[in-house]
């Protein structure tokens, strides 16, 4: 694996074993960093030290130029112009004139909170089952003694909606219920209804389909995630499991469900805010109306009603408030899986930190 | 050596990125600051020094209808591109369409975002010409991002003569003339024969508009039509344009929006109407309406203007369409079997304008399209011998409406007789800036009332709110008592 130069700096890493596992979890820019910094240590003696550090900030460099001009600055400006008067009239444009907290009240005191549930509603119709076959999907096949055959086959074909783009779903599903479409064709062909469904006229036929098609588009992914997360878990414990003579029922719910926890606190909290930001889907399926009395409309089709219009002061508005609560979610997911490093139990955390408080009151 | 080449590599990455990531920056910027800035840019591109004539005319419109006549009627054509994206002329200059669909202010906001950078943007990617739709034609027309047709484009009152008053009082504000049309837009009722032979016993148009010639009467023969498993109109929208056309005042006042009781009138109507199953809840434009109007439709009748008939039923009413080797003639589909009459109210609908954009640098060209296919009497008159399309001439529409002229179509009616004589009826006085806007916002929320989804003051509020989304500047809606 090492041969020539190489070797000396090889055995210089065997020595230290942690070091090593360091070195390797490294970015490959810093290892090339360290190596020839090593190289070329009589060279570094004679001219005195010089640091590499510099090389390092010239890797992550354009990560930080790309996210301050095409994230950091436009955030910016999205929660300065939220307090402006600022939007166009035919060819006008209006203001910016400094209004204060005045779109924020018109956004509270009106529409924001009937499209913030909405956008809510239409996240748990599609996260339910999505979670529910998900778990069952992901334990069926990591199953051990189930050895389901064409195992391959079915995760390829359960991820492939996730492919196609959420557009092009929606259109699919506009066509196939759509008042003349082959749903309403089949039904009526099979003498199931008599006269056609209006499933796009309907609150719940519109808010249905939309958790239909967000399901389809998602369970696969999560699928995947959760068999991750179940492999992840260690076998041992349910060969000694099955040992004591616990059924899979049980197995399931009191060794994979906690031992996965983290991974389903990350896929809804993940979800939550992909579906806080859902767009496509019904801006398409209700032809960017937001379906019948505006039950379908979520954050982000309000958002765009705005920005349509060019009204770049309300825009801003809603895109901070959506920023918050995305920005609470992320919160905590971190914290959910971070507190999750120290592999001790919640128990054995309690009994932790009484120990502390206890070491603390007693040093006073 | 190896060092420094590295670190020259490294550098150079460096500037690279850097160099993008600014440069990216500085494009953006620079055309946010031509938007912000928006200066008015009419009267300095039409005192240009009109040197030399671009290489290429920028045509933006909403649909193929403009585009299908100036490659079948501009004699400068010489070849157009397989995919219909360009067009080149004989002179070698070439015309690129751009095409954005019109629902929910898409065109016009496209078309905003590229009029503001209009002076930012290079010669040749300059709007040269803009079409626009009589619901929006005065926020073009009242800009400084239009060009006189007579003074800065140079057409004549001779030119113009021929064209029918209305189609330029509505593009003209103080008495410039800023657009100019090859069709007139007056609505007719076109209904099945065959169904109105079946419910009223009689299919000719003259004497089918004695049974529709009131809102009363109209009502009458929906009962008749239903009770014989048809329908009277497809959808909600249809009967749309006959009362919001004959509305007592605009749309808008300052910020204040009047609701026109007619309006209301629609309401209450298309509210009994979908209750009592006289229509097949379609709305404009979507699939069930669009079928409605084929061999499977089951609805009696359609209210339609010039363009409507030959540009959208025509093509729905053939069992086998044109793209597909299906030819308009009798025998595909229900070709034939449509009729056109009066109906209850005269109205318009639609209407379409060639605009000059300020900063083009092809305004030769703009002046010989607008004078090929909006002035020339032989091409008015051939469009609308071919197509059915009824054209701005009114000499030539008069000579057609008094000749032996047969659509067959229509079933072997004259249907230019018809709109010769409602075109001289056509009022734009209340027409206004704001009116697609606010028509479809309109329509939109109603409809959840028709279909039973909301009560009548829901759909109002509904109908406020969504037009303060689209026109922050308005303040006020004001029902009728």
């Amino acid at each position: 694996m090492w041969s020539g130069p190489h070797k000396r700096f090889y055995s210089e890493l065997k020595i230290e074993a942690k070091g090593r596992a360091a070195y390797l979890a490294r970015p490959f820019g810093f290892a090339v960093t360290r190596q020839e910094g090593d190289l070329m240590g009589e060279k570094t003696k004679k001219k005195g030290s010089i640091s590499y550090a510099k090389w390092g900030y010239i890797f992550i460099a354009p990560f930080f130029i790309i996210f301050a001009v095409f994230q950091l600055i436009p955030l910016a400006s999205t929660i300065y112009y939220s307090f402006f008067e600022y939007y166009r009239s035919g060819l006008k444009i209006i203001g910016p004139n400094f209004v204060g907290l005045k779109n924020y009240i018109t956004l509270f005191a009106t529409d924001l909170p009937k499209y913030f549930s909405n956008t809510l509603i239409l996240w748990i119709i599609g996260f339910i089952p999505q979670i529910v076959v998900s778990l069952l999907l992901a334990a069926w096949f990591t199953d051990l003694r189930l050895k389901l055959k064409g195992q391959t086959f079915f995760k390829t074909v359960i991820y492939m909606p996730n492919l196609i783009m959420a557009s092009a779903f929606a259109m699919l599903f506009f066509a196939l219920f759509s008042d003349n479409g082959p749903v309403n064709a089949v039904l009526l062909s099979m003498g199931w209804i008599k006269t056609p469904i209006s499933f796009l006229n309907t609150v719940w036929g519109n808010r249905g389909l939309v958790g239909l098609m967000n399901f389809l588009m998602w369970f696969g992914n999560t699928t995947i995630m959760l068999m991750a997360a179940i492999m992840g878990v260690d076998p041992t414990l349910y060969e000694a499991a099955e040992l004591d003579g616990c059924t899979p029922n049980q197995m399931f719910w009191k060794i994979t469900l906690p031992l996965i926890r983290p991974i389903l606190v990350y896929v809804m909290i993940t979800s939550m805010i992909g579906g806080l930001q859902m767009f496509d889907v019904p801006q398409i399926l209700t032809n960017g109306k937001g379906g019948p009395d505006r039950t379908s409309t979520t954050m982000i089709m309000y958002l765009n009603n705005h920005l349509f219009s060019k009204n770049y002061g309300m825009a801003g508005a809603v895109s901070v408030v959506l920023f918050l609560v995305c920005a609470v979610l992320c919160v905590v997911v971190y914290f959910s899986l971070t507190k999750e490093d120290d592999g001790l139990t919640k128990a054995q955390r309690k009994e932790l930190k009484a120990a502390k408080k206890a070491a603390a009151k007693g040093g006073k | 050596m190896k060092k420094i080449s590295r670190r020259n590599f490294l550098l150079a990455s460096g500037v690279v990125t850097i160099g993008a990531a600014l440069a990216a920056c500085g494009g953006g910027s620079s055309s946010s600051t031509a938007a912000s800035s928006a200066a008015p840019a009419s009267s300095a591109a039409a005192s240009a020094p009109a040197a030399a004539e671009g290489k290429v005319l920028n045509i933006w419109c909403w649909n193929d209808e403009f585009q299908s006549r100036f490659n079948d009627y501009y004699p400068e054509v010489k070849e157009i591109a397989a995919d219909k994206s360009t067009t080149t002329l004989k002179d070698g200059t070439t015309v690129k369409w751009t095409i954005n669909a019109n629902e929910n202010n898409n065109y016009q906001n496209k078309l905003d975002e590229a009029l503001l950078n209009q002076d930012s943007a290079a010669d040749d990617d300059k709007i040269d010409i803009f079409l626009i739709e009589a619901d929006y034609a005065l926020k073009y027309v009242d800009s400084d991002y239009v060009l006189d047709v007579k003074k800065d484009i140079g057409l004549t009152d001779s030119d113009l003569a021929g064209q029918y008053q209305y189609t330029k009082d509505i593009v003209s504000v103080d008495g410039s003339q800023r657009g100019t049309t090859w069709q007139a837009t007056p609505g007719l009722f076109a209904y099945r024969r065959s169904i109105a032979k079946e419910v009223l016993g009689t299919d000719d148009p003259a004497e089918v508009q004695t049974y529709l010639s009131d809102w009363d009467k109209f009502n009458d023969v929906a009962a008749k039509a239903a009770a014989k498993g048809y329908k009277m109109l497809s959808g909600f929208d249809d009967a749309y344009r006959t009362f919001s056309n004959n509305v007592s005042a605009p749309w808008v006042t300052g910020t204040t929006v009047t609701v026109d009781e007619n309006l209301m009138k629609w309401v209450d109507q298309t509210k009994e109407y979908t209750d009592k199953g006289y229509n097949n809840k379609s709305s404009l434009w979507d699939s069930q309406w669009a079928s409605d109007q084929g061999p499977t439709g089951k609805v009696f009748g359609f209210f339609y203007s010039t363009w409507g008939i030959n540009f959208t039923l025509l093509g729905n009413s053939l069992a086998t369409p044109t793209a597909e080797g299906g030819k308009e003639e009798v025998g595909n589909g229900i070709y034939g079997d449509y009729a056109v009459c009066e109906g209850p109210q005269p109205y318009y609908w639609g209407g379409t304008w060639i605009c000059g954009a300020a900063g083009s640098d092809n305004l030769e060209t703009i002046k010989d399209v607008m004078l090929k296919l909006t002035c020339d009497e032989a091409i008015m008159k051939q469009i609308t011998m071919d197509t059915q399309d009824y054209t701005n001439n009114e000499k030539a529409m008069n000579e057609i409406a008094s000749s032996d002229y047969k659509s067959d179509f229509l079933g072997g009616q004259n249907h230019i007789a018809l709109f010769a004589e409602a075109a001289t009826k056509i009022d734009m006085s209340n027409a206004g800036p704001y009116d697609q806007g606010l028509n479809e916002s309109f329509q939109n929320a109603f409809k959840d009332y028709f279909t039973g989804n909301v009560e009548e003051d829901a759909a109002k509020a509904n109908f406020e709110t969504a037009i303060k989304e689209k026109y922050p500047e308005l303040t006020d809606v004001v029902w009728p008592a």
